[in-house]
């Protein structure tokens, strides 16, 4: 009898131990903190400075929408919505003529993201770039006042 | 004599004399300046004033018109004093007085003053002053010249007194009303007889991708019939000329198309480029199934089993299709994480650099080279694949959570079980 | 417990605190064990729930981000990118629904049993007072993941209580933090939520909780009548306390298998400039009354349908929280009991009302 009320003495403390690790595991693992510590969209880092070229462009990802970072002839750092405005292709910069292109309908953007020629009914948003510690920022355009 | 029947009498005369003719011409734009000061037309407008009571005015004078606008008194057109009161004198021949022009005459009397760019400068410096020129390179002016009098001339188009710039939303000549403004003749099929032209054009145009953008979603960067016959200079576009008209938007389809082989065999058989495929006016929205050797394909209709071309169109929808059916299956596992709650933002990239690729692809067809075609592909593939697999991903994570849940019922369980028993042993006690 | 006497810790502690009495105390704490005993343990389950909740709802106060920019996008960080993250809100989620359910079997399971009865009316009235705290922890909680859903149901039911007379306009304005539904009110209701709600429940609770230990568990009258003999309790530690705890971790496995299987939706970022989507409704603990006020018509002589339907649940609500004082004047020997009569027409009431919320 006794031993037998050990054993479930043992199987009550491990069945706790046990049920404490279910517990815990899981709790411990949301605390440490993900890869990317938050939820902000409102910027996003976009590579070293160094890494991108003058007259060169890249895409990068701003939460669920592509954006255009351009660094210019006049090494220059402009960020638009990467979007056409006509019928959402994603446009190009072309270093050749030093303008925003959509190879879709023949639409082009200037470097400010007016839509000069073609199709494009709209501007393309613009975003605002920063660079902190040689890292390129891209964010939201503040809306000032 | 007034200074006003002087010029109007000297504008007459002069007409063939241009060196007589510039100076009252100046003269007679400094004084439509001066009376673009003046904000009732009808104060200094007998014609208009008169006609109005009479109610005999144009039939859809449009008071915005942009001549009536600018200070144009009938007189400036028609000739005539419209400073006089008295109807024989201000019609009088001396007046300088011609009525409704003939309609032979109607370029000229429109270019009096829209083909000299002194005078037009004044109101518009960069306004082109080369239409009466186009106009009579085109099929509508050539005949106008022969003595037709069915073809269209300034005022079918533009009207004759509701006219309103380009830009306006309610004139005649805004893209957007360009295509029935061309169809009120062309659409005609008792008018258009003895032309021997189709005249569904506007039917098939508006059922058409470029039609449905521009009648139904108001997508002015949608070609009107002017965008690609020209407008004054109006002709259907010559053979070699189409791939350049379309090209103007569609930019890479004929450069990759020029640069084909196929582009030259066009060029060499006199075939019609793009409208060999794509139709010229009811341009479809185009599918895959116009490649390939099925029923819908537009290649068998030159190429027959055996040739070079029959292959090529095979192998091109191949490569088509494989990229095609790849991304189907991102796209319909992409949904499903989606709908699973799992994150999706990173596939949402991957899918759409996936479509790209595809795009590229269906736009590299105009090589019709299917190595090309093919490398495009599987780049597309690639994108494909890896959100494939990133949504596998997803979706074992989704599925290890059951399985945690598994293993955590067991523990629980255990537990459950282990105070049961000392529930039942403390009862007893 | 002679275990407990020989253990070092206890004594540390019995050395400075003086633990024997308390000890004494809790070791004689029975509870009566009849054919009504399963619903002893109501309560618990409801204060298990309660606990998780404060759990859960701590851990998600490390990733939720309040305000209309962040707070969506915070719910949906947390949901795909933080490990686990998923898995406490939808228990989160789902054990708050678990919770108001156990709250009403609890709270009819003492009306039933009469336990509202001299000397337990404060005990009544205490819990009252936590169901109303319990529906604003759920309302308020309810638009924090700011989802379109989320926010026309918060939208629709300020509506409603603006239209309580005389005091629902200012009521609605503080309660919106303005005249609409904004990022204001999502602070606001933020603010309640992680805040002024669990201070205030917590005291209520302790106020509750301590009103029990002191007058123990009420019999219900059928069995105290039946004599001593019959009677028959159990210690609470450790035998009911276990019975507890076995129940707690059923509990707490069905809520896992709730959280894994029936994940909670992310849903649509709420966006004010949209129409309505169909199917609004509130969760489903305020469905019967959000029901009633729909079928009212517009106009009842002159009072507004909306209006005549608050006064209505005011008035019941009034009614119910004074029970153990009107109850008294009531004949308790007729049969059918009045109090159960009333009683079952509550549960039927608000069975129908709620069924009809999602049918019609």
């Amino acid at each position: 009898m006794a031993t037998r009320r050990k054993f479930l003495n043992y199987v009550l403390t491990g069945g706790i131990i046990g049920w404490l690790g279910t517990v815990l595991y899981p709790v411990i693992s949301y605390l440490k903190p993900p890869p990317l510590a938050e939820a902000n969209v409102n910027s996003v880092k976009a590579g070293a400075l160094a890494d991108l070229a003058v007259n060169s462009s890249k895409i990068v990802k701003f939460g669920r929408k592509p954006v255009i970072l351009i660094r210019t002839e006049q090494n220059d750092l402009r960020a638009f919505a990467a979007t056409c405005t006509h019928l959402d292709c994603i446009v190009q910069f072309r270093p050749d003529t030093e303008q925003i292109w959509c190879a879709c309908h023949n639409g082009i953007y200037d470097l400010k993201g007016r839509n000069v020629s073609g199709p494009p009914p709209r501007p393309l948003d613009e975003f605002s770039v920063n660079i902190i510690d040689d890292e390129i920022v891209i964010a939201q355009e503040s809306e000032k006042g | 004599m007034s200074i006003h029947k002087r010029i109007i009498l000297v504008m007459n005369t002069g007409f063939f004399k241009p060196e007589i003719f510039i100076i009252p011409v100046l003269v007679f734009a400094s004084q439509l300046l001066l009376a673009e000061e003046k904000t009732d037309v009808s104060d200094v407008n007998y014609c208009y004033s008169c006609h109005a009571e009479l109610e005999i005015l144009p039939d859809a004078m449009h008071p915005e018109d942009i001549h009536l606008q600018k200070g144009l008194s009938c007189a400036g057109c028609h000739g005539g004093d419209p400073l006089q009161e008295d109807m024989e004198m201000a019609k009088a021949r001396s007046a300088g007085f011609r009525g409704v022009p003939s309609k032979k005459d109607i370029p000229e009397f429109c270019g009096k003053c829209h083909s000299e760019i002194k005078l037009m400068r004044t109101y518009q410096p960069r306004i082109p002053t080369d239409q009466v020129a186009q106009y009579y390179t085109s099929v509508h002016g050539q005949k106008l010249k022969q003595g037709d009098r069915k073809v269209a001339d300034c005022t079918n188009c533009h009207t004759s007194h509701a006219i309103l710039s380009a830009k306006d939303t309610r004139s005649s000549v805004h893209p957007l009303n360009v295509p029935a403004t061309c169809d009120h003749c062309h659409g005609d099929s008792e008018y258009m007889e003895p032309y021997g032209i189709p005249t569904d054009q506007y039917d098939s145009y508006a059922s058409s991708v470029h039609g449905v953008a521009l009648l139904e979603n108001q997508d002015t960067g949608s070609p009107a019939c002017n965008d690609c016959h020209g407008n004054h200079g109006a002709m259907p576009p010559g053979v070699t000329s189409i791939a350049h008209v379309c090209g103007i938007c569609h930019v890479n389809n004929m450069q990759y198309f020029s640069g084909s082989k196929m582009g030259r065999a066009f060029e060499e058989q006199q075939l019609h480029a793009c409208e060999e495929c794509h139709g010229n006016h009811k341009v479809a929205k185009t599918s895959d199934n116009m490649l390939g050797t099925n029923a819908a394909s537009v290649c068998v209709d030159c190429h027959s089993e055996g040739d070079a071309g029959y292959r090529a169109a095979i192998e091109l929808q191949t490569e088509l299709d494989t990229l095609v059916s790849a991304y189907k299956l991102a796209q319909d596992k992409f949904d499903y994480v989606r709908r699973i709650g799992m994150d999706d933002v990173e596939l949402g990239f991957l899918l759409q650099d996936a479509k790209q690729s595809l795009i590229k692809a269906r736009t590299l067809i105009h090589t019709f080279d299917p190595e090309q075609v093919g490398e495009m592909s599987k780049e597309g593939q690639t994108h494909a694949v890896a959100a494939i697999n990133l949504a596998e991903t997803q979706i074992h994570e989704y599925s290890v959570r059951r399985t945690g849940f598994g293993v955590a019922t067991i523990f629980i369980t255990i537990l459950i079980v282990a105070i049961f028993f000392k529930i039942r042993e403390i009862d007893k006690k | 417990m002679n275990d407990l006497e020989r253990s070092k810790w206890f004594n540390w502690l019995d050395e400075r605190f003086n633990l024997k009495p308390l000890v004494e105390f809790m070791r004689h704490k029975e509870v009566p064990v009849h054919r009504y005993s399963v619903w002893y343990y109501m309560g618990g389950v409801t204060l298990f729930l309660f606990v998780i909740q404060v759990f859960s709802g701590i851990l998600l106060l490390f990733y939720y981000q309040p305000g209309v920019d962040s707070a969506y996008e915070s719910v949906r960080f947390l949901m795909t990118k933080v490990e686990f993250g998923w898995l406490f809100r939808s228990i989160h989620s789902w054990s708050a629904n678990l919770m108001v359910f156990f709250i009403f079997v609890h709270m009819f399971s003492t009306f039933f049993t009469g336990s509202y009865r001299k000397p337990r009316e404060l005990t009544w009235i205490s819990g009252f007072i936590l169901l109303a705290l319990a529906l604003g922890f759920g309302f308020s909680g309810y638009l924090l993941p700011w989802n379109e859903l989320a926010f026309f149901a918060t939208k629709v039911g300020t509506d409603i209580v603006g239209a309580v007379p005389l005091v629902g306009d200012m009521i609605r304005t503080v309660l919106r933090g303005g005249e609409d539904v904004t990022g204001g009110t999502l602070l606001r209701f933020y603010a309640f939520h992680v805040a002024m709600l669990p201070a205030i429940f917590t005291v209520v609770l302790a106020v509750h909780l301590l009103l029990i230990q002191r007058q123990g568990m009420h019999e219900p009258e059928s069995v105290s009548a039946a004599g001593t003999q019959v009677k028959k309790t159990m210690p609470f530690f450790p035998n009911f306390f276990l019975r507890d705890a076995l129940l707690w971790m059923v509990v707490l496995n069905i809520l896992l298998y709730l959280a894994v299987f029936f994940p909670w939706e992310l849903g649509e970022k709420a966006d004010a400039f949209v129409p309505a989507p169909a199917g609004i409704r509130p969760e489903w603990y305020f469905m019967f009354m959000f029901q009633t006020l729909k079928l009212l018509p517009a106009h009842v002589l002159f009072i507004e349908g909306e209006v005549l339907g608050i006064l209505f649940f005011i008035l019941i609500a009034a009614a119910w929280l004074t029970v153990p004082f009107w109850e008294t004047k009531i004949n308790r020997n007729i049969r059918p009991r009045p109090m159960t009569v009333i009683g079952i027409a509550a549960i039927i009431f608000i069975i129908v009302m709620t069924v009809l919320g999602y049918v019609l």
